[in-house]
Formats: C-alpha cells, sequence, structure tokens
C-alpha cells in the first residue's frame, strides 16, 4: 500500500501546509495524520483539541509560556558556530544549543506547554511516556514546576540503557513504571500510557512527547517545538545576515526536526534534511529508519509511515538511540517527505557515536546520541556539498547516554 | 439474510428465548494454533455469536491477559490471513463470527479483499477498538457492499449526541463498554452500569452486548436485565490458558 500523489497534489499541499492550513479539521496532513484512537478517549481527545485551539492563541497563556521559557528552561539558547567542525567539514556549520535548555534538551519545550494544559484543564495527574529518558526528565521538571503529579512509562530496555535519567526522573518526583510488556522499549512504553490513560480519560492528561499520536497532538507539538527554528532562523540572520544553506535534525518520532524545520518550509532555498537512526545496517528489525523503508500504517493513533510486515504486525526495530528506537514518525514529515520538501537519510549506530566522539574533540560539546545522528548526516551532506552554511540541530545533550557510551568503549 | 443480520437475529433469538445472548472472545490460535477451529467449535455450541481476536502487536486497548495470549498466538504465525483460511476450510461453524482486530492488520490487507474473503470464512462482522466513527467511512463502504456490520463501541465517557450517533452507524449489535478501561479488569462492575445500559438500550432498534470486566454468572444474569447480550473475553482467555474446556466455562456463566 503506498500514497501516490502528483506534482500538482504535492505543491498545493505545501501551499496550504505554509498557509497554516494543516492539520486540517480532521487532524490531517494530506493523507496523514487522523485520529485512530480507542472510543473511551475521543471525548477526551475533542476537549483537548477545543483547549489547545483555545490556549496557543490565547494572549496570556502565550505569554506564561513565554517567560517561563526564559527564565525556568533558559531560552533562548545559544546559536554556535562550531568552527572545528566548520574547519574540519569544509562547511560553516553552526549548533543550535537545545543541549543547554533546562534538563538538558528540547524535549521540554513541549514538557513545559503541555504541563501549562494540563494545569488549565485541571488534571489530577500527568501521564507521560519516555524512550530516552529525556521526555521523561522534561515532564517530571514541568510537573514539578506547575505542581501536578506525573507517572511516567518506561520500557525495561530503556531503563536500563538510560539509568542516570531514570534516577533524575525519581528525584524531580516522578513516579516511574517500568514496562515489560511488548518490545519494551518506547513503543510498549506509548501503548502502556495509553491504556492508563484510557482508564482515567477525565482526570489524567497525556503528555505525549513526540510529534506522533492521535490529532490535536502532531500539530500541538510542533507548535510547541517551532520556537527552536524561529529563534535559530533569527540568530543566524544576526550571525551572517542570511538563512542557511541547510538544517539538519534527527528524527525518532520527529519533535525536534519539525520544530526546527517548520519555520524555514517557506524558505525554498533552504534545503531540509532528517535524519533517521539507520542501527546496525538495512534490513527489518536492524535500524528504524521509517521513513526510508516504511509503508503507510496505524500505530499510536495516527496514519504514518510505519515499519510494519505484511501482515500488518509492527516490527521491533534498532538504534543505539533509545530515543529514536521507534517504528512510527509523526505524521507531518510522512507529508513532507512525499511532497519532497524534506530529505530523509539515516546514519548508523557506529556513523553516530563517531560524530558524537568527533564533536566531544573538536567542539568540547557531548551530544546525546540521538542529537549525533544530525551530527553524522551533516558531515556526510557537507561532503557532498562543499563550502555550505549548515544548521544542525543539537536536540540534546549525552550525559545520559554514559552508559552506552562506555560499554562501547 | 445479510451477514449483519445474522448476527443481529442470534442475539434477538437469545433473547427470544428468556435469556440473555452470550458472546464469547478467544484470540485466534491461542493457547494453541492447531487446535484454532475445535475451539471455535467448542463454543459454537454455547455462544450465540463468537469474536474472534486477530492477534495486533500493539494491543493498546487491551489488558495483560490478551496481550499475552495475542503474543503467543503471534509468535506462533497466526495472521489475519490464516485466519480467514482457516474459518473457511472449517465446515459451517453455524454461529455468527464477528473478528476483533485493531486497524493496521486489516488495512494491510486491503478493505475490499477482506471483505470478500470474510464472506467465504462465514464472518459477519469486525470490531475494531482504534477506528473511531469519523476515521471509519472507507472500512464502512467496503464492509456494506458485502452486508457485513462494523460494530461500533460506546463508553459511559461518551456524551448523549456522540452515543445517538454511534448507535445510529452501528450494525450487528452496539458493543457498550461498561468500564472506563482496558479489558480483562477484575474489579466490581460500576453500579451506574444498568441505568447506563438502559441509556443505551431506549436509543437503539438492534441488539446491545455489555462487555469488559464480565467474569461470573450472576453478572451476566444480572447484565441480562439491562442488555440483550453479555461479551465475555479476558475471563474466558484464562480458562483457555489453564486448558479447561470453554464451553464448560461459558454453561456455567450461563447457569444462573
Amino acid at each position: 500500500m503506498q500514497v501516490e500523489l502528483s506534482d500538482i497534489e504535492c505543491k498545493a499541499l505545501l501551499t496550504r501546509l505554509l498557509g497554516g492550513k494543516l492539520p486540517d479539521e480532521h487532524g490531517r496532513f494530506g493523507p496523514f495524520g487522523g485520529r485512530y484512537a480507542p472510543e473511551t478517549l475521543m471525548p477526551a481527545l475533542e476537549r483537548l483539541e477545543a483547549g489547545v485551539m483555545k490556549y496557543l492563541t490565547d494572549p496570556e497563556f502565550i505569554a506564561e509560556l513565554g517567560r517561563e521559557l526564559e527564565t525556568w528552561v533558559g531560552r533562548p539558547t545559544p546559536l554556535a558556530h562550531a568552527r572545528s567542525l566548520s574547519a574540519l567539514w569544509g562547511a560553516e556549520v553552526y549548533l543550535k544549543r537545545e543541549d543547554m535548555a533546562h534538563t538538558g534538551a528540547h524535549k521540554i519545550n513541549n514538557a513545559l506547554g503541555q504541563a501549562l494544559l494540563a494545569k488549565k484543564f485541571g488534571a489530577q495527574q500527568v501521564i507521560a511516556e519516555t524512550g530516552a529518558g529525556q521526555h521523561g526528565v522534561a515532564t517530571a521538571a514541568a510537573c514539578a514546576r506547575v505542581g501536578i503529579p506525573c507517572v511516567v512509562y518506561m520500557g525495561a530496555v530503556d531503563i536500563e540503557r538510560q539509568a542516570p535519567n531514570v534516577d533524575r526522573m525519581i528525584q524531580l518526583g516522578a513516579k516511574v513504571v517500568a514496562v515489560e510488556s511488548g518490545d519494551r522499549t518506547l513503543r510498549a512504553a506509548i501503548d502502556e500510557a495509553f491504556r492508563n490513560w484510557v482508564a482515567d480519560p477525565e482526570g489524567s492528561y497525556y503528555l505525549l512527547g513526540s510529534a506522533v499520536g492521535p490529532h490535536p497532538y502532531p500539530y500541538l507539538v510542533r507548535e510547541l517545538q517551532t520556537v527552536i527554528g524561529r529563534e535559530a532562523k533569527k540568530q543566524l540572520a544576526i550571525m551572517t545576515g542570511g538563512l542557511p544553506d541547510v538544517a539538519i535534525a534527527c528524527i525518532g518520532g520527529g519533535s525536534n526536526a519539525i520544530g526546527l524545520f517548520h519555520p524555514f518550509l517557506g524558505d525554498d532555498k533552504v534545503q531540509l534534511v532528517g535524519v533517521e537512526a539507520g542501527g546496525r545496517g538495512p534490513g527489518l528489525g536492524e535500524n528504524s529508519a521509517t521513513l526510508a523503508t516504511g509503508t503507510p500504517g496505524v500505530l499510536h493513533g495516527c496514519y504514518s509511515m510505519l515499519l510494519h510486515d505484511e501482515n500488518g504486525q509492527v516490527q521491533e526495530t534498532h538504534s543505539v538511540s533509545a530515543g529514536l528506537d521507534y517504528p512510527g514518525v509523526g505524521p507531518e514529515h510522512s507529508l513532507l517527505k512525499i511532497i519532497g520538501r524534506v530529505t530523509y537519510i539515516s546514519a548508523t549506530d557506529q556513523e553516530a557515536l563517531a560524530a558524537l566522539q568527533e564533536c566531544c574533540a573538536a567542539e568540547g560539546v557531548l551530544p546525546a546520541l540521538e542529537s549525533a545522528h544530525a551530527l553524522a548526516g551533516a558531515k556526510v551532506w557537507a561532503q557532498e556539498n562543499p563550502g555550505k552554511r549548515i544548521l544542525i540541530g543539537l536536540s540534546g545533550r549525552g550525559d545520559k547516554d554514559m552508559p552506552t557510551l562506555s560499554k562501547q568503549a | 439474510m445479510q451477514p449483519h443480520e445474522r448476527i443481529s437475529a442470534a442475539l434477538n433469538g437469545a433473547v427470544a428465548a428468556g435469556r440473555v445472548g452470550l458472546v464469547p472472545y478467544l484470540t485466534a490460535g491461542y493457547p494453541d494454533k492447531n487446535t484454532f477451529v475445535d475451539t471455535v467449535k467448542k463454543i459454537a455450541t454455547v455462544a450465540d455469536v463468537i469474536e474472534v481476536g486477530v492477534p495486533f502487536s500493539d494491543p493498546m486497548a487491551d489488558g495483560v491477559t490478551i496481550q499475552r495470549s495475542s503474543r503467543i498466538a503471534l509468535e506462533q504465525g497466526v495472521s489475519l490471513r490464516w485466519i480467514l483460511a482457516e474459518l473457511a476450510a472449517a465446515d459451517s461453524v453455524g454461529t455468527p463470527i464477528v473478528l476483533m482486530s485493531y486497524l493496521n492488520p486489516l488495512l494491510v490487507y486491503g478493505y475490499e479483499a477482506l471483505a470478500a474473503d470474510c464472506i467465504k470464512a462465514g464472518v459477519c462482522g469486525f470490531i475494531v477498538p482504534d477506528l473511531p466513527l469519523e476515521e471509519g467511512e472507507d472500512f464502512r463502504v467496503a464492509l456494506d457492499a458485502h452486508g457485513l456490520a462494523l460494530i461500533q463501541l460506546v463508553t459511559p465517557a461518551t456524551p448523549d449526541e456522540r452515543v445517538a450517533r454511534l448507535c445510529a452507524a452501528s450494525k450487528g449489535f452496539v458493543y457498550a463498554v461498561m468500564i472506563r478501561g482496558i479489558t480483562g479488569g477484575t474489579s466490581e462492575l460500576p453500579a451506574e452500569v444498568p441505568a447506563y445500559l438502559d441509556r443505551i438500550k431506549a436509543q437503539v432498534e438492534i441488539p446491545v452486548c455489555a462487555g469488559f470486566g464480565v467474569r461470573r454468572s450472576e453478572q451476566v444474569r444480572d447484565l441480562g436485565q439491562h442488555a440483550d447480550g453479555v461479551i465475555v473475553g479476558s475471563a474466558l482467555v484464562e480458562q483457555l490458558e489453564a486448558g479447561n474446556d470453554p464451553a464448560e466455562f461459558l454453561e456455567l456463566l450461563r447457569s444462573y
């Protein structure tokens, strides 16, 4: 099953996207997205949609979010000229330092915004899933800040490989529940978070961490993450007087990438490149390169590209990076792929590890393994396009990856 | 009679005979792929409608019991294609069968081919827990062309206006979920269940079946006062897991 669109349809969809018309009233980004949720959640999702439309256009809410982003998260995050990487790659490289945001990754932008929403909704409890633990830590911190109890579901495999983040969540007052079902990674954690939300759709707020899930989550998460691209665009204009030739970000569910890309979608001279996890190499189950090798399907409430077999069973994935280890991807990325506005490539585990080491040595910055995929992709792009200005979304810091890095050494 | 009318007729028949319709659920191929058709036939001796679960890798509306049965079925290579082939090859089961499946296996199979193959397999309809009314149009059209039912679920959280739309769209029966939560709950049914079922029943001409959390014969008896049928899922799967005769357990549920 494939989705095929003519050139005219592709252009029309991009125009609608740029005009703020997507997602449409059905929560669709062209053919992708929608709301494939259990009936028990439908009223809760409708309430969430109404609340999102109300508060994201409410000047008071926006002002409160802005104040918190500035004084508590530490925004704007810096844009750093990566002098040594620039010299090494023969390019002009800039790093958007989301690793400098509070709790160490871009995840806090979304977690804070949604925690403020949950407070407005009068939620008694916030539920969240986490893969790498960054979203879990961000949610735990944001919930502590706004004063709502928080439960984080995390796959048992991820608990082991991201142990430092588990301790941080607990310190921040969250209850961490180990998920032993399914593949025991991010995907199983999302399944389990949904199950627990179904049990209490009125009292609980589900704080989804990526630009995936049923409408309005992909829209909500995008809106809360575009601060990355808006800041970077402004900062780069001040530093260089112009736009980047390319903006590059890693993609699991795709929240930091959509946040970086979105403000550049209308700048047709700016190439956009998403880097998925190539894992151990090609072959079903060996990677998490959903956009490269997936086909359309429904998982976790939305119709998007998916890694699944000929019977529609979702496949296990692999990546050295827990945050990218996911068989689905946000519906807006599926749209951007089929209309050709964003190019999606992948970097293997080994390429990401090498890029991480290079960034440490050259720039004195330890990136998260997720972000290292963006660096690896950028290096390849720089070799193919010498002398260009490259904007890289450095989505988070790598402290949490020390258990994995120590094992690799 | 259209396939969806066979479902309604079976449940109406039970009510006319002075008992509540019994709709047992089993995960196809669980616990043993080789005994699937035999198990269905055993259940058919007691059941009015049989719900056959298509195992899925990410059963997000199901509790631990059906998560486990789904995983074990998948490990044995059970697929939608295999289920339909087994049912088509079996001598007539007699009892109407509905498939309970998450959407993705159906989407990948292709709706047109699926509807045609269901007719050959004696399948009369579908319950799709992650396909809300708003997203179901394409599938509904494909099923309608063959007279197959797309059974809608209503829940205690569903607002009245939405209940009306769901009831109007449902065929075969209306599936009234009795609890907020996933399948396999063990707690007592909430006190508001009778009033909730009466409210649904008043809005709909086709039968109403109550499900989620049913495990004992007195529950079946009490629910029979307010619904046309009772769905028994996780409790039956646990019996299959323990190697017990499903028909005996179902007889016990009905002996009130």
